[in-house]
């Protein structure tokens, strides 16, 4: 099911990396994704997998809390590892039936499958560890340049934020009305793609009438309690930057040379130690 | 049909350390005709006890039974089972979707495969059978107040012809009339089709008027399961667990701590008003005596 | 003058069809006067559709009258100028305990209204922490609002209006959607920020049982307030109530019904403790 995605939940513990300014978090995670595409080969790898343990263990969030949330991600992932798999070409390794895996295609997949993977986990630990409160405060507060640009930057993250609230009252809505329509004898799985189309109407005539009523509520509610944009509007828990902020930003730039350094001298070095 | 539960057990997230037994090892027998009130507070299991019912939940351990036939068999027709087994949820105008009320009450018929003459005959009757006037039929269902609306959802459930209707709280959000009006329907209802009728419900004063057996759910198991009068004689025991008797049933018992002899057994208005009554025409004729 | 001030309110509305062709006027508010004083608690009683819903609105400054005028403190709700004094003045609940939490957290949700208002940083934490512990939510102040119970909500969505210090609350049917327990929760909390706080409050119900405790109870029908008085005044009017599509609790229906048949029984009996007084006195006039 859908409540099972753990991608965008917050696990409440208290952490080094919880405590972490959220701007720290966001530019940190932006930075490790181009470090898993800038990296190459198995020693710029080995430093990412390092790094992102050391994160995990320090994070106090249980892997195995993780891992259950890629689940629904792996049939994802699968389907990308396979099609490059077999549709790269290059030099055949094995003939299965009409398909050939090539040695091309075999780097590929392993190369993407451990791309994609990290970049899941690594920004599971982001939304893990902030809460999206947080996150949407420490974009805003990033994205605020923008502002002289005429962006509505406090406007759109009030929106983020105000999703992320919704997002799991609306899947339980959507819950309870299918429940209630298969009680009527509806029939949500079965016949083509156009009579499954067809059936999810009595779903999403509800859902969105729902959707609708409550973005009303909401917006009066909001209004009474005397909100009127980003103007004017002190913070509960304004942003500053701490030493560790500071700190982490160093480790990760550390981080960053290591691992390239690591890929392109481990192969030297370990070659000029054979010979 | 009646619909025997054989120790059904249902747990939330099994195998995982958040694990929550919703059901614990709940006997239960439904037989036909009866007019049963199901309570307990929210969280107590009785929303997911009725969702076992019709097959929308699956149970964890344990076994249902609909007229004999166990419900979660491999070639069981769960369709029909919903059919015959009506579930109305709670705020059930929350499902309404057509354009116009007469539609919306089809959907549940023609999900069954029926001809339209038939379709149209169940949706007119259920309509009649929840009190609906017949200007409302083709109007936006969304155009009508909240009772309307509830009674056009409770029509959607009918028009399948279930010979077991489940009500889960149907007054919620109605003002004191319009509950009135709901569950007076609802008792007319039965008496007219001789449908099995659950109502669950959290209010005691609703409940004691209507049913002839009340099961209490208390934390996944069956408390009690008896006939008002002797469910609420455990007024003490029902307080401490969020639940409470009707008020007239403290009344008669804050006059019996005071010494008058009137009866332990009321609980409703009417009952409470002959017990005063009659207590008064036995303290007088006491009186003249001596 | 009081602190809400409302004099020949009319509020009007245009139905329209689909085409957005005007299909005719309702008007939700009929000339409707009232008064109430600073640390009051009132009640407005209505079955639904009765008009209390819009009326509570116009306290807010949600709604603005068609004709007539409301002050809140003073000011006229038609003021632009004085909108967010207003709504500061006069904090607002409402039914839905779902939607009107915005924050993801139960302190960010209460500190929301301080926020906009402008108050300093150190100064909403102390806001927050004492509108949590006014409504006994303190402990939880942590968690995700998806994790509470229905009552728990709406405790904070009273904290919430609190942490903005407003002189009145106006709670739109702040029960309805709640279970019993739930229930008793919220009105224990609104009873204590009157009792306590001297809060005036303002409570919107269809259920009965939770007037009793207010100073004064307004009955709204077709817009216009039919039934006005303590609550043991409106509750001696069990026949009218009932027209008016509520009830009253059962202790009164008792009482009410026993003296129809001839028991001397007093109007207006609210709690079981009148009851049985009154029955006392019954069973001495018999002997």
């Amino acid at each position: 099911m859908l409540r099972d995605i753990t991608l965008g939940q917050y696990y409440q513990a208290d952490s080094v990396i919880h405590r972490l300014d959220p701007r720290v978090k966001l530019g940190t995670t932006i930075l490790f994704i181009i470090s898993l595409f800038v990296f190459d080969g198995f020693w710029g790898y080995l430093v990412a997998a390092l790094f992102l343990a050391v994160v995990i263990k320090l994070s106090k969030v249980p892997f195995k809390f993780m891992v259950r949330g890629m689940k629904s991600i792996v049939f994802l992932l699968s389907i990308t590892v396979i099609f490059n798999l077999f549709l790269t070409p290059g030099e055949p390794i094995v003939h299965i039936w009409k398909l050939t895996i090539t040695q091309e295609g075999l780097k590929l997949a392993i190369l993407l499958s451990i791309r994609l993977g990290f970049l899941i986990i690594g920004s599971s630990v982001m939304t893990l560890t902030t809460t999206p409160n947080q996150l949407t405060d420490g974009l805003e507060k990033m994205l605020r340049p923008l502002n002289k640009m005429k962006v509505p930057v406090h406007e759109i993250a009030m929106m983020m934020s105000i999703a992320l609230r919704f997002i799991p009252i609306l899947m339980e809505e959507t819950d309870k009305i299918m429940k209630a329509q298969l009680a009527r004898c509806a029939d949500f799985d079965s016949g083509n793609l156009i009579k499954k189309a067809k059936s999810l109407v009595p779903l999403l005539v509800p859902l969105f009438i729902s959707a609708f009523r409550r973005a009303n509520d909401l917006a009066m509610a909001m209004e009474a309690r005397c909100y009127r944009g980003g103007d004017h509007r002190t913070k509960m828990k304004p942003l500053h930057y701490e030493k560790r902020d500071y700190i982490a930003y160093m480790i990760v730039i550390v981080y960053l040379v290591g691992g390239i350094a690591a890929g392109k001298l481990m192969p030297v070095l370990l070659g000029s130690m054979i010979l | 049909m009646p619909i025997i539960l054989d120790k059904v057990s249902h747990i939330y997230g099994e195998d995982t350390a958040m694990a929550v037994r919703a059901l614990d090892n709940i006997s239960l027998v439904i037989p036909d005709g009866q007019f049963i009130g199901l309570i307990g507070h929210t969280g107590s299991g009785k929303s997911t006890l009725v969702q076992h019912l019709n097959g929308l939940m699956k149970a964890t351990s344990g076994n249902i039974y609909f007229n004999g036939e166990d419900i979660d068999a491999e070639d069981f027709d769960k369709k029909k089972l919903r059919s015959k087994v009506g579930l109305v949820f709670q705020y059930p105008e929350h499902q309404l979707f057509e354009t116009d009320v007469f539609a919306d009450v089809c959907f549940g018929p023609k999900n069954l495969g029926l001809s339209k003459k038939e379709i149209e005959l169940r949706a007119y009757e259920a309509l009649k059978l929840v009190g609906l006037e017949d200007d409302y039929f083709y109007q936006s269902p969304f155009d009508l107040s909240g009772g309307q609306k509830r009674r056009v959802a409770i029509a959607g459930v009918l028009a399948m012809k279930p010979e077991v209707l489940i009500l889960d709280e149907p007054t919620a959000g109605l003002d004191p009339k319009g509950r009135d009006e709901i569950l007076d329907q609802i008792s007319k209802l039965k008496r007219e089709t001789g449908i099995t009728v659950l109502l669950v419900s959290h209010s005691m004063d609703d409940v004691a008027k209507y049913v002839d057996r009340i099961i209490v759910m208390n934390k996944g198991s069956v408390m009690y399961d008896d006939v008002p009068k002797e469910v609420f004689r455990h007024y003490q025991e029902l307080e401490e667990i969020g639940l409470a008797a009707p008020q007239v049933t403290y009344i008669m018992k804050d006059l019996r701590d005071r010494g008058y002899s009137v009866s332990d057994e009321i609980t409703t208005i009417e009952e409470a008003r002959e017990e005063i009554k009659s207590y008064f025409t036995r303290l007088v004729a006491v009186r003249k005596e001596r | 003058m009081g602190i809400i001030k409302v004099k020949d309110l009319v509020y009007e509305y245009i139905r329209r069809d689909e085409e957005g062709n005007v299909e005719g006027i309702t008007t939700a508010v009929d000339d409707v006067s009232l008064n109430i004083n600073q640390g009051d608690f009132v009640a407005i009683l209505g079955h639904n559709g009765s008009g209390k819903s819009t009326l509570a609105k116009h306290l807010n400054a949600i709604l603005y009258p068609t004709e007539g005028t409301v002050w809140v403190d003073g000011k006229d709700t038609k003021d632009d100028e004085a909108v967010w004094d207003i709504r500061q003045t006069a904090g607002m609940v409402f039914q839905n305990p779902d939607n009107q939490i915005i924050g993801q957290i139960v302190e960010e949700d209460v500190g929301f209204g301080p926020e906009n208002m402008g108050v300093p940083t150190k100064e909403i934490w102390e806001r927050v922490e004492e509108s949590l512990k006014a409504v006994g939510m303190y402990q939880f102040r942590k968690f995700s609002p998806n994790k509470l119970s229905g009552g728990q909500k709406q405790r904070v969505s009273i904290a919430g209006v609190i942490a903005m210090h407003p002189k009145c609350i106006v709670l739109d049917e702040p029960t309805a959607m709640l279970d019993p327990k739930g229930r008793k929760e919220v009105i224990r909390a609104v009873r204590a920020l009157n009792d306590v706080e001297h809060i005036t409050v303002i409570l919107i119900t269809h259920y009965m049982e939770e007037v009793i405790y207010a100073d004064k109870v307004y009955v709204m029908d077709k817009g216009q307030i039919t039934l006005q008085g303590t609550p043991r005044e409106v509750f001696s009017e069990v026949e009218r109530l009932k027209e008016l599509r509520l009830d009253v609790p059962q202790v009164t229906l008792l009482a009410h019904e026993l003296k129809k048949e001839g028991f001397p029984m007093p109007k207006g009996v609210l709690t079981n403790q009148e009851f049985v007084e009154a029955f006392a006195r019954c069973i001495g006039e018999v002997g």
